[in-house]
């Protein structure tokens, strides 16, 4: 159903499976174990005490998901509640994405924690909600730098997006 | 499970199921759609208060003194926002679509977190 003929009840309807798809979510992290610090950090600790098993994790969600993936655009029909899919298309490599994600790589390593399971354990953990609020902040002062930058040379072609 | 949530957002929303930009969009004043953000947000934090009450172990601790929770969670909000994902956003989604973008990130997010991790634990 495209997003103009969306009614309160269709809406409302949207926000029960969005809703769904978080706790769905949130529950796979939960069960896999992408919400206990320690193994996340035994994960990334390749030169000591590796233990792979999270691998397994990530491996058996794109799994799933690319074949999802192909199968959901392949049928040619728009999402239920939207008039189009809204993918990231970029697939250019620049400087922003590299610096960004080695900056995101040490943040996750020192805790064990990255956004969703972040999230999940913030109502049980006080470090973890801390971590969150942090997180908004960083965020936030992303999103103020790059305004502030947006009239300067390079930056202001990709500051706008983020996208995946 | 976790693909099979993603994959539901994207039937549903036609979206990506990136944590991320989910909630760094929030932030933003010109985000229209924020109603399914809101949603998402929520389930995954029922999933938190439920889990908490079935499987009290599944939330591990975190061990690290909060200067280091506090800076670490501050580079996490800044790389994301820089590097336009994280684990779910570039991994999960990401690697499933080939993106070539994400095929560079998620190595790279991987190494430094390795190397922080290896570095940490020399003073441990």
């Amino acid at each position: 159903m495209s997003r103009d003929a969306c009614g309160r009840r269709c809406r409302s309807m949207s926000l029960v499976l969005a809703a769904i798809s978080g706790a769905l979510f949130g529950a796979g992290l939960l069960i896999s174990g992408m919400t206990q610090p320690a193994r996340v950090i035994g994960f990334l600790d390749i030169t000591g005490r590796w233990d792979p098993s999270l691998a397994f994790v990530m491996s058996g969600a794109i799994g799933v998901y690319a074949f999802a993936y192909r199968a959901v655009l392949a049928r040619r029909v728009d999402p239920w509640f939207d008039n189009a899919f809204d993918v990231p298309k970029r697939r250019d490599v620049d400087r922003r994405l590299l610096v960004g994600a080695a900056i995101f790589g040490v943040g996750w390593g020192l805790v064990g924690l990255c956004p969703g399971p972040a999230i999940v354990s913030s109502p049980s953990s006080t470090s973890a909600l801390l971590f969150v609020a942090m997180m908004l902040i960083g965020m936030f002062v992303v999103r103020i730098a790059s305004m502030r930058l947006r009239s300067r040379s390079h930056w202001s072609q990709n500051s706008a997006e983020v996208d995946s | 499970m976790i693909g099979a949530a993603s994959a539901l957002l994207l039937v549903t929303h036609g979206r990506i199921a990136g944590i991320s930009s989910i909630v760094g969009s929030l932030l933003k004043s010109d985000t229209h759609d924020r109603g399914w953000r809101h949603a998402f947000i929520g389930g995954l934090v029922a999933a938190g208060v439920l889990g908490n009450m079935l499987a009290p172990a599944a939330i591990g601790a975190v061990t690290q003194p909060i200067v280091v929770v506090a800076t670490a969670g501050l580079l996490v909000g800044i790389g994301t926002s820089v590097g336009s994902g994280c684990t779910s956003g570039h991994g999960v989604c990401g690697l499933s679509r080939l993106s070539p973008r994400s095929l560079v990130a998620v190595p790279t997010f991987m190494l430094a977190g390795a190397i922080t991790v290896w570095i940490a634990g020399a003073f441990r």
